[in-house]
């Protein structure tokens, strides 16, 4: 059961992606660590942080898509649990540094020392031991999607909606967090990180090390995903998408399909928030505003929503090109990315990557039908459908589904 | 007929909304294996009574009985699906960006719960399934196209496949020849005859001659209760309906 699950996941053209990660995951710490200096194949240990920052981005888009893309449910929250499974690998973090904090108190961060706190809180207990983060990145995320997706789903709150209260929800903990009676450092939130693992957290292999790590939890969420959405299951969410009380009346509880594919994707987001934070040195309040959320859906629409390789492209490549921007022409960044998403919007709905794929069918068409002018017995069928392409892509699909109902098209606002 | 040996029994059932009755003391029985056709004039409450009986809309009053004993009225959408009743609505509700092959898959009959359909593989007997529906609706050569690629017509039997595929006890159909070509409207007829001989059907339709075409008992709905039943001629010859249907 277990196996044929997995099995399902590949593919060649997963094959191809997960290739290009492998060979990223090897050979970036390899270029920082075994490459001398003066080579020019030599990589930075910035660059390396870079990247691995990257890929957290990327991991928080996959979730985005797989709400998203693949369910409908348009998050304008999912920063939330990305801040929240960062906020419990901060708080491991902090317990590392012990009494090399300025102000030397064995047990308290210098936070609470500074506020003349006497006692760790007790919501502190636990986060010494690394497991017990580990447990909290997957649990605090989840449990918090869990409810809230439990409250939201049940009442069948659904489109631009929903979205509004995933604003509220990370706007309310962006507030919450700010303050500093929360014990949660506030406004500067928790930085100054000594070491992870008994590794320092500022060593070039540590770095490396945290770059594969991001890598390989990019890798298993992506072949999780993969066969989630090649899955009945897939199936079904995309029905969700498409028509949703259809699907109830075919006897699927579809809060049940929501909550799951929410909570999976909430665990995802916590996940990544966890590896970002040891990589950029630093969690605070700010990483819960509600336009950090917004930017991941760009990420997600540019690259190709309902693909997963989309998203961890459109996340990859619009923050390469927001460091690029950002040095170069800093004034310019927000102008940019607002008109990138209203030319996607535009010109591409369907993102690069489903963009490509629509037009790879096409063509393909195009040649067996000259080839069947020009006297082949194969006669022009219909693209042959894959369960794990874009839902979507299909650019007849698109014509009809226009004219005759505006359900099949997933909704930009929902 | 009692309720106890009644396949779906409604008894003074009211529906409003803002003060608009659009079920007024409605009250039906469906024996086991029948098949009926309702029809009435626009807002004769045809549409909320398939509602009604799916779980969609709650009545304010009135008590909705499945096989003589199931409260249809504390049950959500899925759960009267799963007790069996399936319903084909009015405008063809189809999964557009799904191939029909996939669209019939989903509504097979199979546990529902995202778990089992998390590790679902298909099994030789669905497959068999699927392809003897296939053959049924006359989509066996659209197996792979998406469900968005059909026609109007064929949405229609796609539509009427999956309900099958659901394996009901009861089918609610709600106007299955609405754009339909005469030859298709004829053949959905013939359809619908075939099915009817081992489930129990219920048909809202407009189309007096696919009515006449179905030859069984039929029910006059206006202003969201029965006004005649009995058999077309019957009914055709009320004063009442004549009135109703001409206006006055």
């Amino acid at each position: 059961m277990m196996s044929s699950f997995l099995f399902r996941a590949m593919d060649a053209k997963a094959g191809i992606f997960l290739a290009i990660l492998g060979a990223a995951i090897v050979l970036v710490p390899a270029g920082n660590l075994l490459v001398p200096e003066t080579s020019p194949f030599h990589v930075p240990t910035y660059a390396v942080t870079l990247m691995g920052k990257y890929l957290t981005y990327a991991l928080l888009a996959l979730a985005v898509d797989l709400v998203w893309g693949y369910c409908g449910i348009l998050s304008l929250g999912h920063a939330a649990f990305f801040a929240l499974g960062g906020y419990a690998m901060g708080m491991y973090l902090m317990r590392q540094i012990g009494p090399r904090g300025v102000y030397g108190d064995p047990v308290l961060p210098d936070f609470m020392v500074f506020l003349n706190w006497e006692h760790l809180p007790w919501y502190w207990y636990g986060f010494d031991m690394f497991w017990f983060a580990a447990l909290m990145v997957l649990l605090v995320p989840g449990a918090l999607a869990f409810v809230f997706g439990w409250f939201a789903f049940r009442s069948r709150v659904t489109g631009v909606y929903l979205s509004i209260i995933t604003q509220a929800l990370t706007y309310a903990l962006l507030l919450a967090f700010f303050r500093n009676d929360m014990g949660f450092g506030g406004n500067n939130g928790l930085t100054d990180f000594k070491d992870i693992l008994g590794f320092d957290i500022q060593a070039d292999t540590t770095r490396a090390g945290l770059f594969a790590a991001s890598g390989i939890a990019l890798v298993l969420c992506f072949l999780i995903c993969r066969s989630i959405t090649r899955s009945k299951l897939g199936k079904v969410l995309v029905a969700v998408r498409d028509a949703e009380s259809r699907t109830r009346f075919l006897g699927y509880r579809v809060e049940h399909y929501k909550l799951f594919v929410w909570t999976l994707s909430a665990m995802m987001a916590g996940i990544a928030g966890a590896l970002y934070v040891p990589q950029v040195g630093i969690i605070n309040p700010g990483e819960f505003a509600p336009a950090n959320s917004i930017e991941v859906v760009i990420w997600v629409a540019v690259g190709g929503r309902g693909t997963l390789v989309g998203a961890v492209l459109g996340a990859v490549l619009i923050n390469f090109a927001k460091t690029w921007f950002t040095a170069a022409l800093p004034d310019i960044w927000l102008f940019a990315l607002g008109g990138l998403f209203v030319v996607v919007t535009l010109f591409l709905p369907k993102g690069i990557i489903g963009t490509l794929g629509s037009g790879w069918t096409a063509l393909r068409q195009r040649k067996i039908s000259a080839r069947y002018e020009a006297g082949s017995d194969q006669p022009p069928s219909p693209a042959a459908h894959s369960p794990g392409a874009a839902a979507n892509i299909s650019p007849r699909a698109e014509n009809t589904a226009s004219s005759t109902s505006g359900a099949a098209k997933p909704q930009p606002a929902e | 007929m009692a309720r106890a040996t009644s396949l779906l029994y409604l008894d003074g059932v009211s529906v409003s909304f803002d003060g608009f009755k659009a079920l007024n003391e409605l009250s039906l029985i469906i024996a086991p294996g029948e098949m009926r056709a309702i029809i009435g004039p626009n807002g004769a409450g045809k549409t909320t009574m398939m509602d009604v009986i799916t779980g969609k809309t709650r009545p304010d009053t009135g008590e909705v009985f499945f096989n003589g004993a199931i409260d249809l009225t504390g049950e959500d959408e899925a759960s009267i699906a799963e007790l069996g009743i399936g319903r084909k609505f009015q405008k063809p509700t189809v999964f557009e960006s799904h191939t029909v092959w996939d669209n019939l898959e989903l509504a097979l009959k199979a546990p529902r719960g995202p778990f089992s359909t998390l590790f679902h593989v298909i099994a030789q007997s669905e497959k068999k399934r699927i392809d003897h529906l296939l053959d049924l609706i006359r989509l066996g050569s659209k197996r792979h196209e998406l469900a968005a690629n059909l026609s109007h017509g064929q949405k229609q039997w796609l539509e009427i496949g999956m309900l099958l595929a659901q394996d009901p006890k009861l089918l609610l159909v709600d106007e299955p020849a609405a754009g339909m070509t005469d030859a298709e409207t004829a053949e959905t007829a013939e359809l619908l005859k075939d099915i009817a001989k081992d489930h129990s059907v219920v048909v809202v339709e407009h189309d007096m001659v696919f009515v006449r075409s179905l030859d069984v008992k039929v029910t006059v709905l206006h202003e969201g209760s029965v006004l005649a039943e009995g058999s077309l001629d019957h009914v055709s010859a009320d004063e009442r309906v004549v009135e109703v249907y001409l206006g006055r």
